[in-house]
């Protein structure tokens, strides 16, 4: 692992406006993350962990604080930036695959390519990862054709097809049942360990979070150690 | 697009709908001016002389005494001059011509009967094929063509393209509507046509304020953009060609991005940017027009073989292929503005917002 963090969040607070009401999601985090790590953020509903995905993968900006990802500072960057961001250095699981409905895997992964202003067809080099997600032979089936454990898969491949520095899963097994949820979580983790890919992990599930190197707790929009 | 057909279809139908009402239009404006046009040359005159008080559309209320007819005749060089009298049948596209038979067929050429034959009492009436089939006539039949008070007799059949489409004998007319001893145009054959222009500017100095044209003026003054009351309507009718086009892409995108809310908040947590989205949506709205232009076009096509069919007399069509690359450019002028609200508000997103809709 480097030693410069490929994540450095200080004193990160987010104040979302619901209505005519202040609602403070995020109090001050502190939270490092070496490159090549794989760190799982665990915390019940309401502790701010999506919220905290939500600022360091660019979705939404902070208040106030600072947000370092590849030593660039997300607070200061505008929308369209924190956008041009996106395109390369996050990639995104969601609990919900977020996959295009009316679109097939392979053009799944081929509109990320092609968002990012790269040639849309899929790298060859890009097939060792699909072999290893176990997906290279479901490419051309749609979404509502696969199951929940290999849309998953797919999403996972559509967030790495653009090489990002980091891949940020949203409860990535939230949906799953228990052998598709290790077959995922254990992917994710082979794709540390072999690939070197620094994943950040939110989950609400002590067993989940226990495939990363390291687990943080979050509790009332603050790390609890 | 070719996932929602059934939206896609519909949309393109609508888009198409504006193009056929402009195709036709203009299609309709073509071919009435082609038709009249041809008309008005198999009459097999030179010169064209009209009423004083006539302007180029209209024949206005004072008409022409039969003297005048006489006078022209002697004329050096002329070699037929026949007076005929114009009336309404009621609409617009529709009038009988009072005519001399005889001198009329000597100008022109003759009436080719189909069915039937020339007049024969003060009642008959002869009408062009196209007349025939609109109206459902046949030889012999009775008919009203100013109140149901006098009957016509429709005694012969002719093919179209000579002056009208229905022909009455001049006396009849000009009794029936006060008008006796009155013509409304005087036609003019010379023995030359190559010497129409002097016989016309001779005519001029002795026929002081009477409208004169050569056959050949007049029917190159008949055009679309000489009727300004065509060019207006038309004007109107591509307007709102516009607003639907807009108004049918606004809404079916309006739908399509209201349906698609979440995979635009995926599109976007993906690095799509403002632009993406809305050149998304925009190149949706572009491809709607492309087909509905291809649907209208070939929705202008029945809409000529229905004319055709069901009034090829009062409403001559024909296809006017000039107009299509200006009837693409309204679908897509309405498509692209009707695309921007939508595709602007997509791209306005947010992310997370839309990632959570359901």
């Amino acid at each position: 692992m480097s030693e410069r963090p490929i994540i450095q969040v200080k004193n990160l607070r987010k104040i979302y406006r619901v209505g005519k009401v202040d609602v403070e999601a995020l109090r001050g985090v502190d939270l490092s993350v070496a490159r090549g790590e794989f760190l799982s953020i665990i915390g019940p509903s309401g502790s701010g962990k999506s919220t905290l995905f939500h600022v360091v993968g660019g979705l939404t900006p902070a208040t106030s604080g600072t947000v370092l990802v590849e030593d660039r500072d997300l607070v200061k960057m505008s929308d369209p930036e924190r956008t041009r961001m996106r395109k390369t250095v996050v990639g995104f699981v969601f609990q919900k695959y977020n996959l295009l409905p009316t679109l097939t895997a392979a053009d799944n992964i081929a509109v990320a390519r092609d968002i990012a202003g790269q040639n849309s067809s899929i790298e060859p080099e890009f097939q060792k990862v699909l072999d290893l997600l176990g997906i290279a032979g479901r490419l051309k089936h749609k979404p509502f054709e696969l199951s929940g454990g290999e849309q998953q898969r797919v999403a996972i491949a559509r967030a790495l097809v653009n090489h990002p520095a980091i891949l940020l899963a949203d409860e990535p097994t939230g949906n799953l049942d228990t052998a598709n949820s290790e077959i995922v979580l254990s992917l994710l983790r082979d794709l540390n360990d072999r690939l070197g890919q620094t994943i950040l992990m939110i989950t609400h599930n002590p067993e989940a979070a226990a495939y990363g190197h390291r687990v943080v707790k979050m509790r009332d929009g603050r790390i609890d150690g | 697009m070719k996932h929602r057909p059934l939206r896609t279809f519909l949309s393109a139908l609508l888009i198409a709908i504006p193009v056929t009402l402009v195709l036709t239009l203009t299609g309709l404006s073509k071919g009435m001016i082609e038709d009249f046009s041809a008309r008005t040359r198999g009459i097999g005159a030179d010169i064209m002389i009209r009423p004083k008080s006539s302007t180029f559309t209209s024949l206005g209320s004072a008409p022409i005494p039969e003297g005048v007819v006489d006078f022209v005749r002697k004329q050096p060089h002329v070699k037929v001059a026949t007076g005929i009298l114009m009336q309404s049948l009621g609409t617009p596209t529709s009038s009988a011509a009072g005519i001399d038979l005889n001198a009329f067929n000597e100008m022109s050429g003759g009436l080719e009967y189909i069915a039937g034959g020339p007049f024969r009492t003060a009642n008959d009436v002869i009408v062009d094929e196209f007349y025939l089939n609109e109206k459902k006539l046949r030889v012999g039949d009775e008919i009203s063509l100013w109140g149901a008070d006098r009957k016509w007799r429709l005694v012969g059949v002719v093919k179209p393209g000579k002056l009208n489409r229905v022909f009455v004998d001049l006396r009849q007319l000009q009794e029936l509507t006060g008008n006796t001893g009155m013509v409304n145009i005087i036609y003019v054959k010379v023995d030359d046509p190559a010497i129409t222009a002097p016989v016309i500017t001779e005519l001029k100095k002795k026929l002081v304020d009477y409208p004169i044209f050569s056959m050949e003026e007049y029917t190159s003054l008949i055009s679309y953009d000489s009727l300004p009351m065509l060019s207006r309507f038309t004007n109107v009718v591509v307007g709102i060609s516009i607003f639907i086009g807009f108004a049918v892409v606004c809404l079916s995108m309006y739908m399509a991005v209201l349906q698609r809310t979440r995979e635009i908040g995926i599109l976007k947590s993906l690095g799509a940017s403002r632009w993406y989205v809305l050149s998304t949506i925009l190149r949706e709205a572009v491809l709607l027009a492309i087909v509905g232009t291809i649907f209208g076009i070939g929705m202008s096509y029945v809409a000529k073989w229905l004319l055709e069919t069901f009034a090829p007399a009062s409403l001559p069509p024909a296809i006017d292929a000039t107009w299509w690359p200006i009837a693409a450019g309204i679908a897509l002028v309405g498509a692209i503005l009707g695309a921007i609200y939508p595709g602007l508000r997509a791209a306005r997103m947010d992310p997370i917002e839309a990632l959570s809709y359901e």
